[in-house]
Parts: C-alpha cells; sequence; structure tokens
C-alpha cells in the first residue's frame, strides 16, 4: 500500500524512481569522494561509516535523507556529480535542506543547467516508512508517493 | 523576473533584471535563492575579508572551474581580497616520493590554473593559504559582529565562537557568490535568533579535558545545534589569550568535523557569553554532561582504519587546522624534549607540523633553528593534511595524528599528545593500546 508525504519543493518537479535511504546524515564529500577522484561513471557509495549506503549504487536514484553533514566542499561535490551525470536525480530530505546541500542544488541549478529535484520538511515519518529500493513519486507540489 | 519573498533593494532587484549583465544575474539569483531556502528576509552587506574553502585544483571538479572562468570573464570580482584553504602539495617539505609526486600531479593537474583564477577573483596574495585564515600573522581577523559568508567548516566555527562575527556554514561556490556582491542572506547564525544555543555543555572532568576529544564528543551530541558550555573556565581562566584561542581553534574544529556545529559558546570565555552569560540558552535547552567516563567512551568508540592494525608508523600529522605560532613553537620543542630525555637524535616517525604559509615564514627566519629541527626529523609544512591523505596512494599510509578532524575524514589514527609524543620518538604503538 502506498503512503503520502507532503514537504516543501525546494527545487520543483515531476519524477519518479528508486528510493535510496540513508536515515543518518548524509556525507556527501565521503559518499562521492572515491566515486569523484577515480571518474568513476557509477557513483557508489564510499562513506564506511554510513551503515546504510556504504557499498551501494547512488547514480540516478531518489536519496532519501534526513540532512546532508560533513565538509563545506558538499555543495561543490553535488555539482560535479550533477555535470558528471553520477548524482542522484532527486533528494528528498526529512528535515529542513541543511545550508551545504541547499547550495549545492542551487548551484547546480543555475551554472551546470541540472536540476536535481529537492523536497524538504517530509517529516521523520517518511524516513521510517521508505525503504531502499521501493518506487518514490514525486509531484511538483512537493508531494510525495511512496511504493 | 522570476518574483521572490524576501525584500530586496532596488540595486540588487536591478541586478536580478540582469541590468548589470547575465552572469552577475546569476550569481546574485544563487545568493537570493539560497537565502529564500531558508526564509530569509534581507540581504545584509559583508564587513569583513572573505575566506573560501576551495583551494585544490583537482581535475574532477570542472563544472567549479567552469563557473569560476564565467565569473572572471565577465569582470567579476570579490569585492574585497579573500584567503582560501591551505594548497594540497608541498614537495620541499613533505616529499612523497616520485610516483606519488606524479599521482598527485594528476590528480590536482589543474592546481597552476586554478590559483591564476583566484589570483583574477581577487586572492589577497600568494600566501593566502591556510584555514586558520583568522591568526594574526595571516590577518583575515573579522571583529565582533561583522557579517560574513565564509565557507571552510573550522574557520566558520572559529569566527562565530572566539571572534564573534556571524557566518552561516556556506559550501564552496555559494561562499564566492556572496563574495562577489558583497552580501549575505539574513538567516541561521547571522540573526541573534539563530545564535541562542539549544544545549547546554556542562564540563565536569578532573582536568582541562584534550581540547580535540572534547570538540569531538560535543559534535557527536549535538550535531549542528549551538552549545553553551560551562566549566571550561577552571582552567582555561577567564576571557580569551593565545593559550586559550588556540585551545578553541581545535575544539571547535572537532565539533564541526564529528557533528557540524557552526557556533558555541564559552561561559566566561568566548566574547558573546562574557557578554550575555546563560541569556544566550533558549528555552527548553537540552543539557549534555561530559566527565572523564564520557570523554573516554567516545575516545574509545574511535574506529582503527588501518589494515594492518599493528603496522609502525609512516608519519606523525600535527596540525589540522593549521597550527597557531605558539603552538608550533610548542610542539616542536615538546618532540625535542621527549627526545632528549630518551637519549635520542631523531625520532623514530616522521613529525609533520602543519601551519600557515605566514607563521611559517616567521619561524623560518631562524634558519638555524629549523635545520636544527630537520635534524630531528620534525618537518614544517603548509599544505593540508587532509588533502594529502585524499591522494589514494598516500590515504592507506599508517599515519597517526592529534587532529580529530583529520581522523574524521581519513584513515588517520587519533592519539591523544603525550601519547602521540611516545610513538613520535619510540616508533612503537603503545601495548594494549586501542586497536
Amino acid at each position: 500500500m502506498s503512503q503520502t508525504f507532503k514537504g516543501r519543493p525546494v527545487l520543483p518537479g515531476n519524477c519518479s524512481g528508486e528510493a535510496l535511504v540513508s536515515r543518518q546524515g548524509f556525507n556527501t564529500l565521503a559518499s562521492f569522494q572515491k566515486s569523484v577522484i577515480l571518474h568513476s561513471k557509477k557513483a557508489v557509495c564510499s562513506d564506511q561509516d554510513n551503515k546504510d549506503l556504504y557499498g551501494k549504487e547512488m547514480t540516478g536514484k531518489i536519496l532519501c535523507l534526513p540532512q546532508t553533514i560533513g565538509s563545506t566542499t558538499g555543495g561543490l561535490v553535488l555539482q560535479t556529480v550533477a555535470e558528471a551525470g553520477t548524482g542522484p536525480k532527486a533528494m528528498l530530505f526529512a528535515e529542513h535542506i541543511d545550508s551545504l546541500a541547499a547550495a549545492g542544488v542551487i548551484l547546480s541549478d543555475i551554472w551546470v543547467g541540472f536540476r536535481y529535484v529537492v523536497v524538504d520538511q517530509l517529516g521523520p515519518d517518511f524516513l521510517t516508512a521508505v525503504r531502499t529500493g521501493q518506487t518514490v513519486t514525486i509531484q511538483e507540489d512537493g508531494t510525495v508517493v511512496v511504493g | 523576473m522570476q518574483e521572490y519573498k524576501m525584500t530586496l533593494l532596488p540595486e540588487e532587484e536591478s541586478i536580478l533584471r540582469g541590468e548589470q549583465g547575465e552572469t552577475l544575474r546569476k550569481v546574485m539569483q544563487s545568493v537570493v535563492m539560497y537565502g529564500e531556502a531558508f526564509g530569509a528576509e534581507k540581504l545584509v552587506p559583508i564587513q569583513g575579508s572573505p575566506h573560501l574553502v576551495t583551494s585544490f585544483g583537482a581535475n574532477t571538479i570542472k563544472p567549479y572551474f567552469e563557473m569560476m572562468q564565467e565569473l572572471i570573464d565577465a569582470g567579476l570580482k570579490t569585492q574585497q581580497p579573500f584567503t582560501v584553504d591551505p594548497r594540497p602539495m608541498d614537495f620541499e617539505h613533505l616529499n612523497p616520493g616520485l610516483l606519488r609526486r606524479l599521482s598527485f600531479k594528476l590528480i590536482f593537474g589543474k592546481q597552476e590554473e586554478y590559483e591564476r583564477q583566484l589570483q583574477a577573483l581577487g586572492l589577497k596574495n600568494e600566501n593566502a593559504f591556510s584555514c586558520a585564515c583568522y591568526l594574526p600573522e595571516v590577518g583575515n581577523t573579522p571583529r565582533q559582529g561583522d557579517n560574513l559568508a565564509w565557507s571552510e567548516s573550522s574557520a566558520v566555527v572559529y569566527a562565530n565562537s572566539v571572534l564573534g562575527a556571524r557566518t552561516n556554514r556556506n559550501s564552496a561556490g555559494i561562499d564566492v557568490m556572496c563574495d562577489i556582491v558583497g552580501k549575505a542572506p539574513y538567516f541561521g547564525l547571522l540573526t541573534d535568533e539563530g545564535r541562542r544555543a539549544t544545549w547546554k555543555v556542562e564540563l565536569r572532568s578532573a582536568s582541562l579535558p584534550n581540547a580535540q576529544l572534547l570538540g569531538s564528543a560535543i559534535g557527536i551530541k549535538v550535531m549542528e545545534d549551538v552549545p553553551y558550555i560551562t566549566g571550561l573556565d577552571r582552567f582555561l581562566g577567564e576571557g580569551l589569550n593565545p593559550a586559550t584561542e588556540a585551545y578553541l581553534k581545535d575544539m571547535g574544529a572537532a565539533t564541526a568535523s564529528n557533528g557540524a556545529v557552526g557556533l558555541y559558546h564559552v561561559d566566561r570565555i568566548t566574547p558573546e557569553a562574557v557578554q550575555q552569560g546563560e541569556s544566550l540558552l533558549a528555552e527548553g535547552y537540552q543539557t549534555y554532561i561530559v566527565d572523564d567516563a564520557e570523554l573516554k567512551k567516545v575516545l574509545d568508540n574511535y574506529p582503527v582504519l588501518w589494515k594492518d592494525k599493528t603496522a609502525r608508523p609512516g608519519m606523525a600529522f600535527i596540525g589540522c587546522p593549521h597550527l597557531t605560532l605558539h603552538q608550533l613553537q610548542d610542539w616542536s620543542a615538546r618532540i625535542e624534549a621527549a627526545l632528549a630525555e630518551a637519549g635520542k637524535a631523531r625520532t623514530e616517525v616522521p613529525a609533520y607540523l602543519f601551519t600557515a604559509p605566514d607563521v611559517a615564514d616567521v619561524f623560518r627566519k631562524d634558519a638555524a633553528r629549523v635545520a636544527a629541527l630537520l635534524e630531528k626529523n620534525i618537518h614544517i609544512t603548509t599544505i593540508c593534511p587532509l588533502m594529502y591523505m585524499n591522494n589514494p596512494l598516500c590515504g592507506k599510509d599508517p599515519i597517526i595524528t592529534s587532529s580529530n578532524k583529520l581522523r574524521t575524514y581519513t584513515s588517520a589514527r587519533f592519539y591523544l599528545e603525550d601519547e602521540l609524543l611516545r610513538i613520535i620518538v619510540s616508533g612503537t604503538l603503545p601495548q594494549g593500546g586501542r586497536q
């Protein structure tokens, strides 16, 4: 049975895809570091501290997370994988988007011409409900349907 | 022009309409959209000098270089000269060997080109490469109340907490945008409300804790929140002095890397805490008690990421963030004293002390002293140890460190200072120590 959540569209858009769920803060640099350095065609999470995502492919997925954490180069990493086509297609934040991710997705939109569909403030129940591998559908008004 | 909720000045609206060029329009749009994501009601002028996190010409960050070039081609510069994080390479003082030098050249193949871009955009000078840009020798030291748009998490938390300046934790890229228009969106740590503490951290240890360990414990607990720390003045005294500032630099960097702290207050020590005391605590704040048992628990939980956990340490890295001049003098003297006590002429593990180019210049004026240290296997360099270890060929080396930030982002193994000194001198890991 599907579940519906309503958040704030930070960068609105319509899309659907496979969920990739991090229940802990997503360390953008640590997660993409290896694939960026090695110019990989697919980004596999290299953050050893992230038990949910370590070793999992992130390219083209709908990343579900509380917030991003870590280095202030995080936004630059999001720009880099946007241009390389190895990042997620959408980011769904349970909490308010953090300043590092906000900068990264906005600069990607304006300077790279790649739009991550971004919805935030979906609430803690969203992260409890969504499972990696489930189909997630995002609507322009910030509605997110899981399953 | 797109509709924004933020109140904009006529000049800002003119830029957004593209009346001063398409590139400047995109810059202003970036800043305004960034502010809108956080409900900023306006933009405020930046008063202090900028500091940027991106100091490395890595081949992989192509869209960033293209963005910078577009800014340069449009004739744009930051409104004031800026400092930037440390360079990634210094082969004269930290020579990784031929193969690794080649790999550094491959990874950071655009370093020279990027430094030319930085100069075109307003880099302060050739020496302006340090994460501790606020040190007096470097001179990018904002005043209390200055609005900034800094990146580099350790610099952000220092500027906010120790200097009382106001900056959010900005990411690479948006820092440049704000500094070009000379304005930052008014939200978060720029506001009085955003600077109120939602945690009270009560330090109850028997002695002054290791700064990096205390910062780690606080960061892991409060994550991105603002803590108000009591009990440190028992050991550090009241107010600021160079030793306290160095302690807070290291503690703050650990709060920012082990968590995401952008501001902390220390009772009777940091400027806003001195002025406002516990009235900085927000209603409904949470309490975290840090005693010796809690600090030991945090230390014991650090994973050891070395493949061979009993490997002989290859190098010791001290100074992430960069050491102050006082710390540089103190560390070199402590290693020398430990050598003398052990009756040795050279350390078993090469010790690398990382500091700002301006600080190194001051220290290196005494050439005889520097030569004597080199004889003892004590080296001074100005690069970023984290970037050194980001080279996959170097990242697997058995590095030991006193830096919690370096521990967090690399496989470097963390030791408290006295233990680190013993390993540097003896070359052996402690028996029965943390595995």
